[in-house]
């Protein structure tokens, strides 16, 4: 069945065969024959105050729903400011479809207005991405972008048409089967392997679960409790898995890596077999490498194969849907403990005392001025485990992954590979709009902030009322703590002198948003609360916090607090370059 | 220990693959020794023959960051031993009227061609491993070499085998 219609209403109507509900994005010049029929189409299309906005909204969306996330831009610079976004989710497997306009397929080449390579730019930084000048590809191209985008392990896809493409007539239609000679993932393990995996877990004697983000893009939570529950193993959840299994757990340890809990990372450490689950072994995790898990035979769950003996080499690899490869590994596993079952009794009782020994904690400041940590705890007890917790990059996201229990997935979303600060605003308003009837906080820090604040904006004319909480340092506040540790306290360029300039109580006012401020401890919950109540417009609240409080544990050369002496020394090295 | 790896890669003939498969290298950090591409008997593919220098564990990242290419089809590692691998070269040599047959004989020795005679230099053509291409060029430097190019190798298993199959 084929239509006539311009390219531009053939995308349009591509994209609504490829199920969007929602795309975020600025028109210009060579992308806007799109923009007519979008004014008519039943998308709904937010317009974004900048392009890096509409790339993070679409990954929040993304990560909030597990559905693929779009963003539209014009060519040049609207698709420039797609780059890092693109390259944000490409690094946490975040499905994300981007759509650029590009000059006149006669012009491309020639240095035109508003031109740019962008499928050469986001080469490395995506997937996949296409550039379409013959309007009859439309249809395949989009269908092949999200088939990309949300198969195998999911990633960005960038989807660049020449304007004359939009303009010229064209027949619609769309592909119903998608057939790519060179993607074919692969999507169930080896018997072979699934009972080899089985028969080393029936031989260890402590064993932890290592698990990443790709339980959660799996959606295998249920094999993952089923799988812990019947191993009995520790299970520590990675950064990007924070949410996939509940923190209040008791086989729960909480996140491995620099600043994860000593018993998570002095676990891995002494571990003599990791079971490690769509993780990807990190250098956040891992330290120097050779130092890593010394002990520790391999068992690597993963979807991509490049990842398997990429950083560390692996016993056995189970190839597959994740999902899938926990299932697969279930009934083996029965079959295997009914010979014999390990006891971790004695595992239990050493993993036990690093737990009592060194929990999570933080000191209140002398001075009697506000805890950063306090802040977040507070905020993570207020609004709950059925909240969305989104975070910039920073001493705020690592407090936010420790102070706050996070119970369920999909509800911690941030950015942890890029590292890209200036995630949080715009992420939480994707996380918004794709889940509307949750309570979704922003935990920002005031230099992420002042990245991509302006997308509140969008969020105050839209009706996506989100809450950002800045946890406002004046100071780069990460930077500046290793400063402290490793640069004899010189704070260069970390210092945001940012005393009330911006008024952020004020900028969120102006921005249609209310406008808060707290400043001592009585303040916080009467603030918290006060924006809980407020659900028809975005709140800004500005915590004046403490700019010397450190992230701990930090399990890094320099380090001075006593108990993390005890702890580095049965941690891995961290050298000073990978800082 | 590195050592030169020879993969055979189908990739799908559309633009920018070549790009692709550059930049992939090039960001892992991946030394190309030579690099080679032509068409198949199907218009919509393209061979890359691709001569690599790694440690064998890098070799199979490198399989599998290449394989994650969309556009790539396939990749066969060939062992030099049960595959055919050859390179093209055309050398200009100087010569005298004096030392032209010594040249020649050379040539003959070699199986290789004169393709172009001048006065003062013969262009000579020679298809061989790298091996019988370098001893050439070991025989024929006395004389003074004043061009040489070379192609990437090209290769193909040997007997009845068909490298991939792709539909």
């Amino acid at each position: 069945m084929s239509e006539e219609m311009t390219g531009a209403q053939s995308l349009v109507k591509s994209l609504e065969r490829a199920g969007v509900e929602v795309m975020f994005g600025i028109p210009g010049g060579a992308i806007l024959p799109a923009y007519d029929p979008i004014f008519d189409s039943k998308i709904r299309h937010i317009l974004v105050r900048h392009e890096q906005g509409a790339g993070h909204a679409a990954t929040g969306y993304a990560q909030a729903t597990g559905r693929v996330g779009v963003c539209i831009a014009t060519s040049g610079p609207g698709a420039t400011n797609l780059v890092t976004p693109l390259a944000d989710a490409q690094m946490d497997s975040v499905p994300v479809v981007a759509i650029t306009g590009q000059v006149s397929s006669g012009a491309i080449g020639t240095d035109a207005f508003q031109e740019a390579d962008i499928r050469g730019i986001t080469m490395p930084v995506t997937k996949h991405n296409f550039l379409v000048t013959d309007p009859k590809d439309i249809p395949r191209a989009i269908a092949e972008a999200f088939h990309i985008a949300e198969s195998g392990r999911p990633g960005a896809v960038l989807v660049d048409i020449a304007k004359d493409a939009l303009q010229l007539n064209t027949t619609f239609d769309y592909p119903t089967t998608i057939n790519l000679a060179g993607y074919k993932p692969v999507m169930h393990p080896t018997a072979d392997a699934v009972r080899d995996a089985a028969a080393l877990i029936a031989q260890s004697t402590s064993p932890v679960l290592y698990v990443g983000g790709g339980v959660i893009k799996s959606n295998a939570y249920k094999e993952l409790m089923e799988l812990a529950e019947l191993t009995g193993a520790p299970v520590v959840t990675t950064l990007m898995a924070l949410g996939s299994f509940p923190d209040s757990h008791p086989q729960h340890l909480g996140m491995p890596g620099m600043h994860g809990t000593v018993a998570a990372v002095t676990a891995l450490q002494k571990s003599d077999l990791l079971i490690t689950l769509g993780a990807r072994f990190d250098d956040r995790v891992t330290g120097k490498l050779s130092t890593f898990a010394p002990h520790a035979k391999i068992i690597h769950a993963d979807i991509d194969p490049a990842e398997i003996g990429k950083n560390r080499k692996v016993d056995i690899a189970l190839l597959g849907d994740l999902r899938n490869s926990i299932a697969a590994l279930l009934p083996e596993l029965r079959a295997a403990f009914a010979k014999s079952k390990p006891d971790l009794t004695g595992w239990w009782k050493t993993v036990n005392e690093w737990r009592t020994q060194f929990p999570l904690g933080f000191d209140e400041p002398d001075d009697g001025s506000l805890s950063p940590q306090y802040v977040i705890q507070r905020l993570g007890q207020i609004a709950g485990p059925d909240a969305i917790y989104t975070a910039g990059v920073g001493q705020h996201q690592m407090w936010s992954s420790q102070f706050i229990n996070y119970e369920k997935p999909r509800t911690w979303l941030n950015s942890g590979g890029l590292g890209t600060m200036g995630y949080a605003v715009p992420a939480a308003m994707g996380a918004k709009v794709g889940a509307p009837d949750k309570v979704v906080w922003a935990i920002d820090g005031d230099g992420c902030f002042q990245m991509t604040n302006q997308e509140l904006v969008t969020c105050a004319l839209n009706n996506i009322p989100i809450k950002v909480a800045i946890i406002n340092n004046e100071s780069l506040g990460m930077v500046r703590q290793w400063q402290t540790l490793f640069y004899n306290q010189r704070y260069s360029n970390t210092e945001l002198h940012s005393k009330r300039i911006p008024d952020f109580a004020k900028l969120g006012e102006a921005m249609g948003c209310v406008g808060l401020r707290a400043e001592r401890k009585e303040d916080v919950d009467r603030v918290i609360n006060e924006a809980m109540a407020i659900n028809d417009r975005p709140v800004v609240i500005d915590f004046s916090v403490h700019r010397d409080a450190m992230v701990w544990p930090m399990v890094a050369a320099g380090a001075s607090n006593d108990l993390i002496t005890v702890a580095r020394s049965m941690a891995p090295v961290w050298d000073s370059q990978e800082l | 220990m590195s050592q030169k790896h020879t993969l055979s890669v189908l990739v799908e003939n559309s633009p920018g693959v070549l790009a692709r498969i550059a930049s992939l290298f090039s960001r892992r950090g991946y030394n190309i020794d030579s690099l080679a591409v032509g068409p198949t008997e199907n218009p919509d593919i393209s061979r890359m023959t691709i001569v690599i220098e790694v440690e064998g564990h890098a070799l199979e990242q490198v399989i599998a960051q290449l394989d994650k290419l969309i556009n790539v089809i396939s990749i066969t590692q060939l062992d030099p031993v049960t595959s055919v691998q050859r390179e093209l070269l055309l050398v200009k040599v100087a010569t005298t009227p004096e030392n032209r047959s010594q040249v020649l004989e050379t040539v003959q020795l070699f199986r290789a061609k004169v393709v172009d005679v001048a006065q003062d230099a013969v262009t000579i053509e020679a298809t061989g491993n790298a091996e019988k291409i370098q001893a050439l060029l070991r025989v024929l430097e006395p004389y003074g070499i004043k061009e040489l190019v070379q192609s990437g190798l090209v290769a193909m298993e040997r007997g009845l085998r068909i490298t991939e199959k792709f539909n």
